[in-house]
């Protein structure tokens, strides 16, 4: 989709990467983030055991972090500094092609509810609404519970899965989006010159949701990172599928929080919070480069203080004279 | 009056597709989901009623699939839910104890975190670039993290270690309990006592939420004419923003409809963390035991408790807002 659409994207001296990345907000979020996608790839290769490797089959004390097991061993003995490096990659895999499934579902039916109108719109729109009421968690879990053991292993239904329960979110705002762009000048002019209904909704009306797009994405991946760490930590995936959510279910099992094993329970969950934090920076970011309105200044640039906004009216400050919404 | 009409109209449908996708979840699933459940089952005796009970919920008896869905729906109108496998009481019994856990907890929650949360975003909109301002991104912290790690975290922080709440259950229970279950106030204040973290654990994950939709309405309710002649107008600050804040809350109220069943799940899994005695536990235990009719019976019961969450928005919605009750 992206080559086609470059020539219509903004471009103006300076770029647009270098403005997304002087958000301190999106530059953090996407330090960290970068950080767990190379975790995710590299991570199981250069874990020093794998992940059911026991270091001793005697032994039933977990111990702490130490120079051989750097974050410490679970009552079995597993090392669960690899446990942890090869956890990453499930999760994210999963998460991103929840957020992937979930953004397609959403623009197919939330841009042609909202461009179509009428009896499409009310048929989609109920749909979504329905959707949106469902529980999805709670379908996941008894869906998963009556999958055969075999399936629950597998990353893209899962992901699928999950995606089911996660698009309408998008869906309702894209829609509204849609509504509000379609009686705009520019895409009356489109239609007047005879432009196709397709043509029309991917190459005017896309371009204009993309950051609504980026945005319902990441809040997807956020979604689905909550969804399959939450299912993992109550059992109801493959335990063979090492992940972040599994060595918290162990740890639950093995009652780790209540007997003070930090290093088992702690990393883990860290893992799974942060990742969720750098998606969120980012989405935060996002939300305020499309709409500076909505952005706060605490400091303006070079640490003066940023200007008082008043009633009514919004300062325009110097240093976001690039910028155009 | 016609626009509530719509709305009800909605409402029948959505809970009619709850219910047909209850009764076709089971049917989808690889494998026979009767089949699964056999194989999964801990206990080792059922009576031949109990296999044709399930044979009708789950399919592979001798009845076809329209013949089942008439059955199931004529069941469903009678309130019958199945009955549990693993507790041997009707479903509709055992939902019946867990449900008001569930709905307090909910409620309450989501009351206090809609008035901090509505309050915070109305300063932080009002003083743009304040202190609050630097806030924000902390409060997404905690609706960025799942729920489960988030109430782990309380329970070990201020149950756990710091002593200060209990940290499971919804009230004291076993030889040493002095409290008795009932309208008494030991034991009332024993419930809020162990209620307190689970209910800050779904209250804090929600009201991020309410904060920046309060304060992003609030920036732009603040640009609209009518709040800058109530200041021309030589009206004191507060009440100025008294405007603005209560044009301000409507879309709020309406955004509130799209994160309900997250919160409702949130809290299901809040109270499985806390071990607290409402559907989330139960839906654990029954996750457990392969108990299928209780936790098809959770879902079905849940969404509608989110659907009704919604209606009750929705009339809020429309008594708060003459243009709402106009539209057709």
């Amino acid at each position: 989709m992206s080559p086609v659409l470059r020539p219509r994207l903004p471009r103006r001296a300076g770029g647009g990467r270098s403005r997304l990345l002087r958000t301190p907000k999106v530059a953090v979020g996407s330090l960290i983030l970068l950080f767990f996608v190379l975790l995710a790839l590299f991570g199981p290769m250069v874990a020093p055991h794998s992940t059911d490797w026991r270091a001793s089959r005697l032994d039933n004390v977990p111990h702490p972090p130490s120079g051989r097991f750097w974050l410490g061993t679970d009552v079995q003995q597993h090392d669960l500094f690899s446990q942890l490096l090869a956890g990453g990659r499930d999760t994210l895999l999963i998460a991103f092609v929840a957020g992937i499934i979930a953004t397609v579902l959403s623009v197919l039916v939330g841009v042609s509810a909202g461009y179509l109108g009428g009896r499409a719109d009310e048929v989609l729109s109920i749909l979504t609404n329905i959707f949106l009421a469902l529980p999805g968690l709670l379908i996941l879990m008894v869906v998963m519970k009556m999958m055969p053991d075999g399936d629950t292993g597998n990353p893209l239904l899962i992901g699928a899965v999950i995606a089911l329960s996660a698009w309408a979110w998008g869906a309702r705002v894209l829609r509204a989006q849609t509504l509000a762009l379609r009686n705009q000048d520019y895409v009356e002019s489109a239609r007047v010159v005879g432009e196709g209904r397709v043509r029309i909704i991917l190459f005017e009306i896309l371009p204009n949701l993309l950051p609504i797009l980026a945005s319902s994405f990441i809040f997807t991946v956020i979604y689905g990172i909550g969804a399959y760490a939450s299912l993992s930590w109550l059992g109801l995936i493959n335990p063979t599928n090492a992940s972040w959510g599994t060595m918290l279910n162990t740890a639950q099992q093995f009652s780790a929080t209540t007997s003070g094993t930090w290093w088992w329970y702690g990393p883990p969950a860290l893992c799974v919070a942060f990742v969720g934090i750098a998606l969120a920076l980012l989405n935060f970011g996002i939300d305020e480069i499309v709409n500076p309105r909505m952005r706060s200044t605490r400091r303006g640039p070079g640490g003066r203080r940023g200007p008082r906004f008043q009633l009514g009216l919004t300062p325009v400050v110097r240093a976001e004279e690039g910028i155009r919404s | 009056m016609r626009a509530l009409l719509r709305r009800l109209w909605f409402y029948l449908i959505a809970a009619y597709a709850a219910v047909t996708l209850n009764f076709f979840i089971p049917r989808m699933v690889p494998g026979s989901a009767l089949q699964n459940f056999l194989a999964k089952m801990n206990t080792a005796s059922l009576t031949p009623a109990q296999l044709q009970a399930l044979q009708a919920q789950y399919g592979g008896g001798h009845q076809g699939l329209a013949a089942q869905y008439v059955t199931y729906l004529g069941n469903l109108f009678q309130g019958d839910l199945g009955v549990s496998t693993s507790l041997s009481a009707p479903v509709s019994t055992v939902l019946a104890n867990d449900l008001p856990w569930t709905i307090g907890l909910v409620g309450s929650a989501t009351v206090i975190a809609f008035l901090v949360g509505t309050l915070i975003g109305v300063l932080a909109g009002w003083r743009r670039s304040g202190l609050l301002d630097a806030l924000l991104p902390a409060a997404t912290f905690f609706q960025a993290v799942p729920y489960f790690i988030l109430a782990s975290l309380l329970m070990l922080s201020f149950g756990f270690y710091g002593g200060a709440f209990p940290t499971g259950g919804a009230y004291d229970t076993g030889r040493y309990a002095t409290v008795t279950p009932g309208w008494n106030w030991p034991f009332i204040a024993n419930v809020i006592d162990h209620g307190a973290l689970p209910a800050a654990t779904v209250a804090l994950a929600s009201v991020a939420g309410w904060i920046l939709g309060m304060r992003n309405m609030m920036i732009t309710t603040m640009d609209e004419d009518y709040v800058l002649v109530a200041a021309a107008k030589g009206l004191p600050r507060h009440k100025v923003v008294a405007v603005a804040a209560r044009n301000a809350l409507l879309p709020s109220i309406s955004n509130f409809a799209l994160s309900i069943s997250l919160v409702v799940t949130g809290s299901i899994v809040t109270e499985i963390v806390f071990n607290y005695a409402g559907v989330g536990r139960e839906i654990f235990n029954a996750a457990q035991a392969a108990d299928y009719p209780v936790m098809q019976g959770i879902l079905l019961v849940v969404t509608f408790t989110v659907l009704g969450a919604n209606l009750l928005a929705d009339l809020v919605y429309v008594a708060l807002d003459p243009r709402a009750r106009k539209v057709a």
